[in-house]
């Protein structure tokens, strides 16, 4: 029973890896080169919401050729990019979009790298201090003079 | 019956991987020679195992023997030979005995060129690759057996999965793997420095090639992953920030660091828990990465639950590998401190930036990975996070790394002068300027595009000056030592990959069309003429194959052959035609007839025009080029030779000395 499930899934995981692979190509008639290019620039900041990690500009699954169009006819009719997303969004929730809004759930994700590089040049600026005030550094190869007959050292600390 | 010689195969190597790290560890504890003795006979014997069992697998797919699952899931009687050898490492149980594999190269390597190391210290290290190993050993015999027969035995097999039919996805794996299992040995080393509870400058010397070598393997890796992904799917990016790339690129940034960091612990000696912290990452990040793409948890955390099992092994692994390792970090690192002062303004401050950098990049890609994961497995709503959040943040962290680049050579170690750094302010400054206003006429003012000429001339101009200062203040002979040529390379590199982003991304252009037979599209100063297409077949696949031929002011550029692929089992593939060049690629894919069944009508198709993309895996080549030339420095081997006898008396006066 659980062999012939897994078997299924595994099919089901194949047809679509091989769906997934055909990318989408679709010529569409935009009105003009900065349409195709804000087409372009839209569909690759959105998630095709049936696949596994794939923008909407290369995913060629069904749903994505149909939202591909549905923007397409928006765009037509003078819906800006925002307008555009909060259609989505309504539909699909914040998951369509690969730039996630801050939000109370999000706040971690926009504002961790900062808090670790805010601790982390913290500890380094203590580092720092602590190596800097422990009394005065070897003199040896510490002018360029020194460098020029110096021999190679040992340590490989004459350059 | 072979198939289960390779089962046995791997059993014994299991258990002699629990001979090479218990034993060692008990006689290095308890003074005892003759168990220590065992840690290298062991990983031989190991390693003659696993790679009798390899063979086997290879075997099996050479000679078709369908009886075994892994093979009829993964080949077929159509694929060519070559493919039925990337096919062992085409999917989970094989890929992960090329892990193990991997694994005991290393430590073979390890085994024959540790034995300058004190006998205490090498059979700790030795020992602890054998701990990796059980981990592996346990994982794929209990979890993923290769071997599995299938009964009956079909009369054909399936396919290896398309995607991987290409000589980019065959090399893949193993250079990506050779740089994971490579920090191992640092982290083997490390691991053994805190047992033994002292880190000795000349064991660092000892180890970093090794981390070098590994690093750039897994540069390797990833370009050729990168380049696959934009040869083979059809859509031209070069890179995605998808978890299966993010998941190889973090152990790289922290590699990137440890790398730097070792240079300080073994030139000065100090920042030496630094340095073991470090390597403690980056190979848990390399663990991390074989999770996530292997568990199944990147599909959906929800398709991991239904099959956990080795999730939950390799999550457990995971948790002693990194929570033991931190555990004895936080007893022992206070342990190992010491070396020697550095003012300000040193070269080991501008490397501690870097690696704060790095590290903080690191983070931030594990953080943006795992965030929409965490998210879905507490069902705190689904997230997904994707290139523009990346794209906005690394660029940030890296920016101080690309300023203060060209500095880091010219600062002498403990205390650097300023003079010399607003020298090379003011020239590799003016030479950036200057080539960024020329440039701004040529790209139509594209900042992004200015910033990558400035970007490129800034690090080139860093990096020669050096080489000039060099040239003219050493004797011949002493002007560049191998680890120096190897930095230089691999900085020049780091301008070459960032002149190749900022260009390609900001100048190319895309279109997708449709066209009919001996119509002509104008793309980026070339015309594209699309003659028609007609069927084609190779070994395993047939195609519907375009003909695009490109012609710039009526002069024959190239004729490209885009094709669409079904293989055997129905998988259907896009293979896209690209027209290579250093300044520029071509790149067509081809989309889907008009009028369905009738390929000889109008198409859709997509045409790209790149600029300088290149340069991306040129530059990643150079890095990856630096990182070999540096391991072959023979400072790192004639130390160890020299030592022979005086070994025990040499690393006493060192330490008097620090």
């Amino acid at each position: 029973m659980t062999r012939s499930l897994i078997r299924m899934l595994l099919v089901m995981l194949l047809a679509c890896a091989g769906m997934a692979h055909a990318q989408a190509i679709e010529p569409m008639p935009f009105a003009d080169h900065a349409q195709e290019l804000r087409f372009q620039h839209l569909t690759q900041q959105l998630r095709c919401p049936m696949c596994q990690n794939e923008t909407l500009a290369d995913s060629n699954a069904p749903i994505a050729r149909d939202l591909r169009n549905q923007i397409f006819q928006m765009m037509q009719h003078g819906s800006s990019d925002d307008e555009i997303k909060q259609y989505l969004v309504a539909r699909y929730s914040n998951f369509v979009l690969y730039d996630p809004p801050l939000t109370a759930g999000t706040w971690l994700l926009w504002f961790g790298p900062l808090l670790i590089l805010l601790s982390g040049g913290a500890a380094v600026l203590l580092a720092i201090r602590k190596r800097s005030q422990r009394g005065t550094v070897a003199t040896e190869a510490s002018t360029d003079n020194a460098l020029i007959d110096s021999t190679p050292t040992d340590n490989g600390d004459d350059w | 019956m072979t198939p289960e010689l390779g089962q046995l195969a791997l059993i014994l190597a299991l258990l002699l991987a629990l001979a090479q790290s218990i034993l060692p560890l008990v006689g290095a504890w308890r003074g005892n020679r003759a168990l220590m003795a065992v840690a290298r006979p062991a990983a031989a014997g190991q390693a003659v195992f696993v790679a009798f069992a390899f063979g086997i697998l290879a075997w099996a797919f050479l000679r078709f023997d369908f009886s075994v699952q892994y093979v009829a899931d993964n080949s077929n009687l159509a694929l060519p030979w070559y493919y039925r050898i990337a096919a062992v490492w085409g999917a989970h149980e094989g890929s992960l005995l090329l892990w193990i594999l991997i694994l005991n190269i290393w430590t073979v390597a390890l085994v024959a060129f540790s034995q300058k190391l004190p006998e205490v210290f090498a059979s700790r290290v030795i020992a602890v690759m054998g701990l990796i190993a059980v981990g592996f050993l346990a994982f794929i015999i209990f979890t993923s057996d290769p071997f599995g027969r299938l009964l009956p035995m079909p009369g054909d097999g399936a396919d290896l999965n398309p995607v991987l039919q290409d000589p980019g996805m065959t090399f893949h794996p193993p250079m990506l793997y050779m740089g994971y299992v490579g920090f191992s040995v640092a982290f083997a080393f490390s691991i053994a420095a805190l047992l033994g509870g002292e880190l000795e400058q000349a064991w660092v010397r000892w180890a970093r090639p090794w981390t070098n070598i590994a690093w750039a393997f897994l540069t390797c890796g990833i370009v050729a992953g990168s380049w696959w992904a934009y040869a083979e799917l059809g859509w031209g990016g070069w890179w995605f920030w998808d978890p299966v790339e993010n998941a190889s690129f973090m152990p790289w940034l922290v590699g990137l660091g440890l790398i730097h960091a070792q240079a300080i612990t073994e030139k000065r000696g100090s920042l030496r828990a630094w340095t073991i912290l470090l390597s403690i990452f980056a190979f848990s990040l390399s663990l991390l990465g074989t999770f996530l793409v292997r568990s199944g948890v990147l599909t959906s955390v929800h398709a991991f639950a239904s099959d956990p099992r080795r999730g939950i092994f390799i999550l457990a692994f995971l948790t002693i590998v990194v929570g033991g390792s931190l555990l004895l970090y936080a007893l022992r690192a206070p342990k190992v401190a010491g070396g020697k002062p550095f003012k300000v303004v040193s070269r080991e401050t501008v490397l501690l930036i870097g690696n704060l950098m790095f590290a903080v990049a690191a983070a931030m890609v594990l953080l943006g990975t795992l965030f929409p994961l965490i998210g879905d497995a507490l069902n705190l709503g689904r997230v997904s996070v994707g290139p523009p959040y990346f794209g906005f943040l690394f660029p940030l962290l890296m920016l101080p790394v690309v300023l203060l680049l060209p500095f880091g050579p010219f600062l002498r170690w403990g205390k650097g002068d300023t003079p010399v750094l607003k020298q090379v302010l003011l020239r590799a400054g003016i030479a950036a300027a200057a080539c960024a206003i020329v440039a701004a006429f040529f790209v139509d003012g594209h900042l992004k595009a200015i910033a990558g000429v400035a970007s490129l001339v800034w690090l080139t101009v860093g990096v020669l000056l050096y080489a000039i200062k060099r040239w003219r203040e050493v004797p011949r002979g002493r002007r560049y030592p191998a680890e120096m040529a190897g930095m230089l390379l691999a900085h020049l590199g780091v301008g070459v990959f960032v002149a190749g982003v900022l260009l390609s991304e900001s100048l190319s252009v895309t279109s997708d069309v449709r066209m009919a037979p001996g119509q002509t599209q104008h793309i980026g100063g070339y015309d594209f003429r699309f003659d028609g297409v007609h069927r084609a077949t190779g070994p395993n696949w047939r195609a519907d194959q375009g003909v695009v031929t490109v012609t710039r002011d009526s002069k024959a550029v190239a004729v490209m052959h885009p094709q669409k692929r079904t293989y055997l089992r129905g998988q259907v593939q896009t293979e896209s035609a690209v027209d290579a060049g250093v300044f520029r690629d071509l790149y067509v894919a081809l989309g889907e007839p008009m009028d369905t069944g009738n390929i000889e009508g109008a198409w859709s198709l997509r045409l790209y025009y790149k600029p300088f993309i290149r340069w991306i895996w040129g530059g990643g080549l150079l890095m990856m080029l630096g990182g070999f030339v540096c391991a072959g420095d023979k400072r790192f081997r004639i130390k160890r030779a020299a030592k022979t006898e005086a070994a025990a008396a040499g690393l006493q006066v060192q330490e008097t000395h620090a």
